[in-house]
């Protein structure tokens, strides 16, 4: 197959030059410029459009086994693929929650045939109930490739000791929620003015900076790898980077909405329950940190937490609507006007975010484009105007605060297992 | 101004809170509640306005008065009433609130009068079906028609509100009657204090053009009008305690006899119900300077002037 007229970015490609790839099965055969197609070929141009190895997508909740109502496997790797993820790491909270060996495997199994990888995390305890920890070096060896108790926090100081010193005895990272859960309960959007304006109870951001101190702290004394789930607000991302700074085990992901939007959107929507997630949206100042901390290196990558909820869940009254927002179709275009277009981040360091960073925390190899390796690659472009319509979600659920907006900067395709999907606008 | 502007025209459709209505707006419905106050005073106190008009009310939380209050209103209007309250509903049955309000919708409602728990729900119902939503409290954001008959009474007092000072009294965080007093007076131009515990005060409420004290004596002394809030034990239920007790609390921020003697300019206002004892002591209900009764009757005609301008009315 060959592909043509496409631009590279990686940490070897600025992105400046044009190539041509010409792939064997699943393999990177031969990069050059002005390649021809020989007899019977598969040929695609790709007109000039940029390409980098595959981005990964390291929270994502799929809900299959369990919620196949909301998502599948097979509709989450469709939305991913759609959003140019050719991997994504998919939370536990199913039912059964991804506790033992055998729905890591099941999980595996069931995208084995699928062009994204996907790569389970395990829960952190049984039944994700907080108490004790789980079979995590049988875990390990079915797949897994992280911990966390994801939708709730690793809540016990000591099970949060004791996971951190058994998980790094196998190398393997602690995700957890950040939500110290009595000063967030019972909150339903970002506590804060508008909260106050719209009389919903609040989730306070000193919820989130107080468990994330105490999970630094606790990362320092084991010696354990603690990454912080989705974080959102400005003095969190301070912890972090003091953190960091200190040489202590953290990483953090930031949501592509967090450097996006803020809580006026409840205000502005008149309370649109897809605008409703946790961490919740918060204030233009903490948006502006999300940035900050991306541009320093504070957060290490870019993520969806893309938590598909069906129609009649989130149609309900305000305060009964669940957490939760779909992300993965639309993430590159936000990622794009918030960060590329706004010249915060250049294409190079946009790829480490949604790249090498997300692979090289979950301790998983990081393609390249070069010969001779396994082909894992996407096709995006930074111009292209879309509107991302209820018929564009490839997701099974279409809880999406961008529904109907209008977009900039597509994901055209992925190839990856040696499948190659051109993403088609409906 | 304090007077309706000539050649305005009330062009609302619903009354989902006061953030939406103008300082026009709310004049001219207080204006037309007068019309109203004097019907109530007649011998028989009913106009068939609304005679040709189905209504329903829609009560997922508990009210007495309220709920009174608005089906008085319609009956002296000659409406056709439905009542729906939670407990001899279909809720139980676990039909989700789209699908209650469209169904009672296609019995061909005109009006919906709706109190939630849920801060939201008057404006999702606008999404739902095309009956005009009036807001009888929707959790702790808005309660329109409270505030409406808490101006109309303060007018009757002061038929001027601008520069007037309000002080609002007790639990602030829990109340959606604080919250669309405070839109409409500062719309109205008068000035707004809130007083109460610390961790009864939400977070940057001042904010919304307030200020806020912690001082009972200080708030007496500055205001025309106090108005007290119910202490709303039940929404604290299950959670940390935000303060010590009823005790310390009527200590600190009960309105008491020997405060009417010492500050003799105040009125007295309450939206009830009043927990005698912990707002206020009764003799500060029951006396003179108090016009908590006034604010009942008064409720009735202005909800009658809100229906009936939701209902198409143009001017009485």
């Amino acid at each position: 197959m060959l592909l043509k007229n496409l631009k590279p970015v990686s940490s070897s490609h600025n992105g400046k030059e044009t190539i041509d790839i010409r792939l064997d099965g699943d393999v990177i055969k031969e990069i050059g410029s002005g390649l021809n197609a020989t007899k019977n070929e598969e040929t695609h141009d790709f007109g000039g459009a940029y390409v980098s190895p595959g981005w990964m997508d390291m929270h994502v909740h799929l809900r299959d086994p369990g919620f196949e109502h909301k998502e599948t496997i097979k509709t989450g790797c469709d939305a991913a693929a759609f959003g140019g993820f050719t991997a994504v790491a998919c939370m536990p909270n199913t039912k059964p929650a991804t506790h033992t060996r055998d729905v890591v495997e099941y999980i595996i199994k069931k995208a084995q045939k699928l062009p994204v990888d996907v790569h389970p995390i395990a829960c952190v305890t049984k039944d994700r109930a907080g108490k004790s920890i789980a079979e995590m070096a049988d875990m390990k060896e079915g797949g897994a490739v992280a911990f966390s108790d994801d939708g709730d926090p690793v809540y016990d100081s000591q099970v949060m000791r004791v996971a951190l010193e058994y998980s790094s005895m196998l190398g393997m990272p602690i995700i957890n929620h950040e939500e110290d859960l009595a000063l967030s309960r019972p909150g339903h959007m970002n506590e804060g003015k508008v909260a106050t304006r719209l009389g919903l109870d609040g989730t306070p951001g000193i919820a989130e900076e107080v468990m994330i101190a105490r999970d630094i702290m606790l990362a320092e004394y084991t010696g354990g790898h603690i990454h912080v789930a989705h974080i959102s607000t400005k003095n969190a991302v301070d912890l972090v980077r003091q953190a960091k700074k200190k040489g202590i085990n953290v990483t953090t992901e930031v949501c592509a909405h967090h450097f996006d939007l803020t809580d006026e959107e409840i205000e502005r929507t008149n309370f649109n329950t897809n605008f409703k997630m946790h961490p919740p949206l918060r204030t233009q100042e903490d948006v502006d940190a999300m940035v900050e901390g991306l541009i320093d290196g504070t957060i290490d990558a870019i993520c969806t937490d893309h938590a598909p909820h069906a129609i009649e869940e989130k149609e309900v009254e305000f305060i009964y609507a669940p957490n939760g927002i779909i992300g993965l179709e639309t993430a590159w275009s936000i990622s794009n006007e918030r960060l590329f277009q706004t010249k915060k981040l250049d294409l190079q360091q946009l790829v480490e975010k949604l790249c090498t960073k997300p692979r090289e925390i979950l301790n998983l190899e990081v393609p390249e484009i070069k010969e001779g390796v396994k082909a894992n690659l996407t096709f995006f472009n930074m111009d292209e105007e879309w509107t991302f319509t209820p018929k564009n979600v490839r997701s099974k659920s279409k809880n999406s605060p961008y529904l109907n907006q209008k977009m900039k900067g597509r994901a055209v395709g992925i190839f990856n297992k040696g499948q190659l999907v051109l993403n088609e606008l409906r | 101004m304090s007077k309706v502007p000539e050649g305005y025209q009330f062009n609302q459709k619903h009354l989902l809170g006061l953030t939406d209505y103008s300082k026009e707006d709310i004049l001219f419905v207080l204006d037309q509640a007068k019309y109203f106050r004097e019907i109530l005073d007649r011998t028989v106190p009913k106009v068939p306005t609304l005679r040709d008009k189905t209504i329903v009310n829609l009560f997922y939380e508990n009210s007495t008065r309220t709920r009174l209050s608005f089906e008085l209103a319609q009956k002296r209007m000659g409406a056709d009433v439905v009542n729906f309250s939670t407990g001899s509903s279909s809720t139980k049955k676990g039909e989700s609130l789209k699908d209650t309000i469209r169904n009672i919708s296609s019995m061909k409602i005109d009006m919906v009068v709706v109190r939630h728990e849920s801060p939201g729900v008057p404006h999702f119902l606008t999404q739902c079906v095309d009956a005009a939503i009036l807001n009888a409290g929707d959790g702790a954001h808005e309660h329109p028609t409270q505030a409406l008959l808490d101006m109309f009474t303060m007018q009757t007092l002061h038929p001027d509100l601008t520069g007037k000072k309000v002080a609002i009294i007790g639990d602030i965080s829990h109340s959606r009657v604080v919250r669309s007093n405070i839109i409409g007076l500062k719309k109205l131009g008068a000035e707004v204090v809130l007083c109460g515990p610390k961790t009864l005060m939400p977070v940057y409420v001042e904010d919304m053009g307030v200020e806020v004290s912690y001082d009972l004596n200080e708030t007496l002394a500055w205001c025309d009008i106090a108005m007290a809030l119910r202490i709303q034990l039940e929404r604290q239920e299950g959670a940390t305690e935000l303060f010590p007790s009823l005790r310390e609390y009527h200590e600190r921020f009960g309105i008491k006899y020997h405060h009417l003697e010492k500050y003799p300019d105040f009125k007295i206002m309450h939206p009830g119900p009043i927990n005698r004892g912990v707002e206020m002591e009764s003799e500060v209900a029951d006396s003179d300077r108090a016009v908590i009764l006034d604010q009942v009757t008064n409720g009735v005609a202005v909800r009658m002037a809100i229906l009936y301008l939701l209902s198409g009315g143009t001017r009485v």
